[in-house]
């Protein structure tokens, strides 16, 4: 599968990093790798979701009880979710670690993907979500750490895009 | 049977739950009954209740946790009962007051005014333990039973379609989420 094992590892190594220690995650292809690296690893507690909008309310559970959480998912799932995210993470103050595959962008063959793709960044700046790319391997480390950082001093939901250029091996 | 006379039934076994609670009247009524530093009233997100409930219970598995959940806001998310059922956390109870309707929107019949058994349902979803009540006796005993006791359950409770007046209380949502989270720092200080 040309889902780049080796950039799956930079970020997971990141996300160790940054303490945190609860995954929720629904399976999307460019998430593969990340999804079976969090479930071989003890300090890990990955939470295997219906839909993507569960992993608000795991978060919150999470960040209230201490622990450092983030969430990945699709951008479909990102829209799935935004119900939560508005009338959870927003009104209660959650931060939120969001990693969110970028598809339906350039490079996209799979036609269901592309509307998604259209209206990812126009809802992310109508939530008011702060976002930024993860779309080199010498930069991942900088940027969730950055985004980790400003999510739980603004107590607020971040988004990081995962891009094709990071993800996939051609 | 009232909800809030169940509630009151059980009121004192919250005392070192961590309790997270749906919006409108289960809210309001717990409240009316006594605030708490360890209650949570999740004033919207219907359907987010029981999976905050399964965030803390993973996270804190020597603390109890009980989420109050209506059946409109458990239909709107019955992906919730595979999440928990898949992970089982043996310290979480799930109370689900079943009015059939969508009370503080007018009072809107369900789909389990038309047959729908969420008991059924999360059965069949895996939960391992699920129960109907239908008196105020029945109803403290299983929760009771199910707070001092051992692994996930869930409790159907079917209460009267009626609440409260008003569903704003003087309890600001963020200084509810604030004092919460406090609440619990304050635990995990007092066992260091």
């Amino acid at each position: 599968m040309p889902v780049s094992l080796e950039n799956s590892k930079i970020i997971y190594t990141a996300l160790k990093a940054c303490g945190i220690r609860l995954l929720s995650a629904l399976p999307e292809t460019w998430l593969v790798h990340l999804i079976q690296i969090a479930e071989g690893d003890p300090e890990m507690t990955l939470v295997r979701l219906a839909k993507e909008e569960e992993g608000v309310g795991l978060s919150a559970g999470a960040h209230f009880a201490g622990v450092k959480s983030a969430m990945l998912m699709q951008n479909h799932g990102y829209l799935a979710s935004i119900n939560g995210i508005v009338s959870f993470a927003h009104l209660y103050k959650v931060p939120l670690l969001m990693l969110i595959t970028y598809r339906g962008s350039f490079g996209e063959r799979d036609p269901w993907q592309t509307q998604g793709g259209n209206v990812t960044e126009a809802l992310l700046r109508a939530m008011n979500i702060p976002y930024s790319f993860l779309d080199a391997p010498a930069s991942v480390e900088r940027r969730i750490r950055q985004a980790h950082t400003l999510a739980e001093s603004s107590l607020q939901p971040v988004a990081l895009l995962l891009t094709r250029d990071l993800m996939w091996v051609e | 049977m009232l909800r809030t006379d169940c509630l009151r039934s059980i009121y004192s076994e919250l005392e070192k739950c961590l309790v997270v609670t749906i919006m409108g009247a289960v809210a309001t009524e717990l409240q009316s009954l006594g605030h708490s530093p360890n209650f949570f009233y999740l004033q919207h997100a219907m359907g987010l209740a029981s999976s905050t409930g399964l965030g803390l219970a993973l996270c804190l598995p020597r603390q109890k946790v009980v989420v109050f959940d209506g059946d409109g806001s458990l239909l709107m998310n019955l992906g919730t009962l595979s999440t928990l059922a898949r992970y089982k956390p043996k310290n979480l109870v799930h109370v689900v007051f079943d009015n059939e309707s969508l009370l503080s929107v007018g009072g809107f019949p369900t789909a389990t005014s038309t047959g729908s058994d969420l008991e059924g349902i999360a059965r069949a979803a895996g939960i391992p333990r699920a129960s109907t009540v239908r008196t105020v006796e029945e109803f403290k005993a299983a929760t009771r039973q199910a707070i001092l006791g051992d692994g996930l359950q869930m409790i159907v409770a079917k209460v009267e379609p009626v609440g409260p007046e008003a569903f704003v209380t003087d309890l600001g949502l963020l200084e509810n989420r604030f004092q919460f989270r406090r609440y619990i720092q304050s635990l995990a200080a007092k066992s260091h």
